[in-house]
């Protein structure tokens, strides 16, 4: 007679959960950041398989004194550099700006990326003007890298009179086709399969364009982060696949996207695509990591995925308050530093900068900022207007205006 | 000029697209090197190329991301949905994304894709291979919905609609594919080759979006229908004996009003079929506008001849389609009234 089964133990449920909570000090001591300079930079027709340890590996190039280190070092010259500052300060500058004019009513909504301005920024900078990017809401420092007005931005968020969007969309969904910017959707991880679509028709083509596109860890949940990279796979598109960990995704730390088991940039492994895990508050590495993955893609070898490792300093948008669910202040503490800082302590351990320099630009920054804000308001604000007319409303639903949109501007009386 | 079936003449829209626009490109599942499970796509790999005609993994909603964004590089992508039923994992890219592109950019990106999806039953599909979606498409501002009846029509709106510059949904009745059909499940298949409208021209032409056929001129009632059911209700009017004038939708959106007007304004009376479920259907919208601009023309409340509110059977299938029968009927009681 067989033994009796044991009884076994009742089953529980895993919801991760983060290390810390409000009410609780701040902890990243947990946070295994390797030394800069020690992850190693891979030919660029490098298979995935033999590189699948920079999936796990953090590829750093500035050190904690402000030096550039190991063989990522992009040896950018220091006006490049320079100009990297001073579009970070600008996105810095601008969301402060933004975040004021929507406490004062003046729009509905904001949502800034302090702490992840090198990202869109370096990435910008690290791409062809004539690139296309498909970003999410975050990335407002790639307009600003590519020097597109700010009154322009401004005025998309306050849907006024100026807006290129006419008051269709919530604030911070800009759209620029000339920015090569794509129009940004609220519905999450789209953009991403459309990225590679855009690159698949490059290559149908025979342009020597590419596309760029991003994503939060949050949103790799969706299935389009799935289809994205099953086609970019399949059909070695010419994309570089962005997915920004900023630890957040409004309340649900990285956890609830499946951070505890293994990293993010180790997604991309399964597909065959090789993956760079990244600091994402280092100019430098991000700069070196999205070159590479360039010239990759320009070169016809196919999509790469680089998990960038940041920290959502600030609120989700302005609907939102990490105080509820995350220590205050912690966005401070996190171990990889400020971008903006890293770059200015670097600029001066190269001797090409200094605080009275840094001081300057910095008031240079904000008088432009300000005098952009003034021009935008002048073109109306959401709470007084102007807008457009609300005729438009009826537009650009079709190429032309079919009978019963036309007569339901009728009925509308505009 | 030859004779063609549906299947050929949407074949010949997509050769002359690809032929005549470098920027056309076809995908979709095993439209490739096979040409597509209905055949609708046969040799036109072959002649075009695997960079213009290729096979897709098996993800509508990849398949739609992918063509939003060849879209936005400015491509004009001919997307085909193994079968309708398949394309609700496509409706976030679809409804969301495609449809609103224009609007939410200020007209700076389009999203000219071409949405080609077999639809209707009578194939014994079952549930999942028998359904008639359209409504949930022409309730989404920003997309065109359009359902083709015979091979002439077929081509002709297929190279519309790729020529259109803004998402078209294309249903293709697939128990038209290969014959007309009557409603009556039970009758020998009649070839395409016996209906006039199988005569299709050679190369390019187009019927313009938004405009209604009249199929059968009439006096005493008008049918609305389209896609299978314009050949159902054909077949119902004769064996009724009624007088009816029949109206192929062709276009559901923007629906030709100015056609319905017309018609239901001489007839007095309206019946409207479709094969989807009844309740929200598209028949529910035509209703409607009958209604708002017919009213005081009415001489007999409007009636819908269409499926039922249930999944489509397998065993039940012609239980469930509107047939003849049902069509005969409805037409006898508008015109007791």
């Amino acid at each position: 007679m067989d033994a009796p089964m044991p009884v076994p133990a009742p089953l529980s449920l895993h919801v991760p959960e983060p290390p810390q909570r409000p009410g609780s000090e701040i902890d990243f001591t947990g946070l295994a950041v390797q030394p800069a300079g020690t992850a190693r930079r891979p030919a660029i027709d490098c298979p995935a398989a033999d590189m699948t340890d920079l999936a796990y590996d953090l590829v750093r190039v500035l050190d904690d004194q402000g030096h550039a280190v190991g063989p990522w070092d992009p040896a950018l010259a220091p006006d490049t550099l320079m100009r990297g500052l001073r579009s970070m300060m600008t996105v810095r500058a601008y969301d402060e700006r933004m975040q004021r004019a929507q406490r004062q009513g003046k729009t509905s909504f904001y949502m800034k990326c302090t702490g992840e301005e090198a990202i869109a920024v370096a990435q910008a900078m690290a791409v062809d003007r004539s690139d296309m990017l498909f970003p999410t809401y975050r990335q407002q420092g790639l307009l600003i890298a590519r020097d597109w007005p700010l009154v322009d931005m401004m005025c998309q968020v306050f849907s006024n009179a100026g807006d290129r969007l006419k008051g269709r969309q919530m604030p911070v969904f800009y759209s620029s086709k000339e920015a090569g910017f794509f129009s940004i959707s609220g519905n999450l991880g789209t953009q991403y399969s459309q990225a590679v679509g855009w690159a698949m028709a490059s290559a149908i083509k025979g342009d020597t364009r590419i596309a760029a596109a991003w994503i939060g860890e949050g949103a790799t949940a969706e299935g389009d982060f799935h289809h994205a990279l099953t086609f970019a796979s399949v059909y070695r598109a010419p994309v570089i696949l962005t997915l920004v960990n900023n630890h957040w995704a409004i309340s649900s730390f990285h956890g609830i996207a499946g951070g505890e088991r293994t990293t993010f940039a180790a997604r991309g492994l399964g597909y065959g695509i090789p993956s760079l895990r990244v600091d994402g508050n280092d100019f430098l590495a991000v700069f070196a990591a999205t070159r590479w993955a360039a010239a990759r893609a320009r070169a016809n070898l196919g999509p790469s995925l680089i998990e960038l490792f940041t920290y959502r300093a600030a609120a989700h948008s302005t609907s939102d308050d990490p105080a509820k669910y995350r220590p205050e202040n912690a966005g401070a503490h996190w171990p990889l530093g400020d971008p903006i800082d890293r770059l200015r302590q670097h600029l001066i351990a190269l001797g090409v900068w200094s605080e009275a320099r840094q001081e300057d630009l910095a008031r240079e920054v904000a008088e432009a900022v300000q005098a952009a804000g003034k021009e935008a308001e002048s073109l109306g604000t959401l709470d007084k207007g102007p807008y457009h007319s609300a005729r438009t409303m009826f537009e650009d639903v079709y190429k032309t205006m079919p009978w019963h949109l036309e007569r339901q501007r009728r009925q509308a009386g505009v | 000029m030859a004779t063609m079936t549906m299947v050929q003449a949407l074949n010949a829209a997509m050769d002359v697209m690809l032929t005549r626009s470098g920027d056309v490109v076809v995908l979709g599942e095993d439209v490739g090197y096979f040409g597509g499970v209905f055949r609708c796509t046969d040799g036109l790999q072959r002649k075009h190329g695997r960079a213009r005609v290729f096979d897709t993994p098996i993800t509508e909603a990849g398949i739609m991301g992918i063509a939003v964004g060849m879209a936005a590089y400015g491509l004009r992508p001919v997307a085909e949905m193994q079968f309708a039923d398949y394309i609700y994992p496509a409706c976030d890219q679809l409804i969301s994304e495609a449809a609103r592109l224009r609007y939410r950019s200020g007209g700076e990106f389009t999203a000219p894709v071409t949405v080609r999806a077999p639809y209707g039953g009578g194939i014994f599909g079952g549930q999942t291979h028998s359904q008639s979606p359209e409504a949930i498409f022409t309730h989404v501002a920003g997309l065109k919905t359009v359902i083709p009846s015979t091979p002439y029509d077929a081509k002709g709106l297929l190279i519309s609609a790729i020529e259109d510059d803004d998402p078209v949904m294309f249903f293709e009745p697939k128990r038209l594919y290969n014959g007309p059909f009557e409603g009556y499940h039970d009758r020998p298949v009649v070839p395409w080759a016996k209906h006039p409208a199988s005569e299709v021209p050679d190369g390019h032409y187009a019927i313009p979006l938004g405009k209604a056929a009249t199929v059968r001129s009439g006096t005493a009632v008008t049918i609305l229908a389209y896609g299978t059911m314009v050949h159902v209700a054909m077949a119902a009017a004769r064996d009724a004996q009624v007088d009816a004038e029949i109206l192929d939708l062709r276009t559901l959106v923007p629906v030709d009003i100015e056609a319905i007007e017309a018609s239901v304004r001489k007839t007095g009376r309206c019946v409207i079929v479709h094969e989807a479920t009844r309740t929200g259907g598209f028949g529910a919208e035509l209703s409607a506008l009958v209604q708002e601009h017919c009213f005081h023309h009415l001489e007999a409340p409007i009636e819908r001849v269409t499926g039922w509110d249930t999944p489509y059977p397998h065993a039940f299938e012609w239980e469930y389609f509107p047939g003849p029968a049902r069509i005969a009927e409805a037409l006898r009681r508008v015109m007791e009234e």
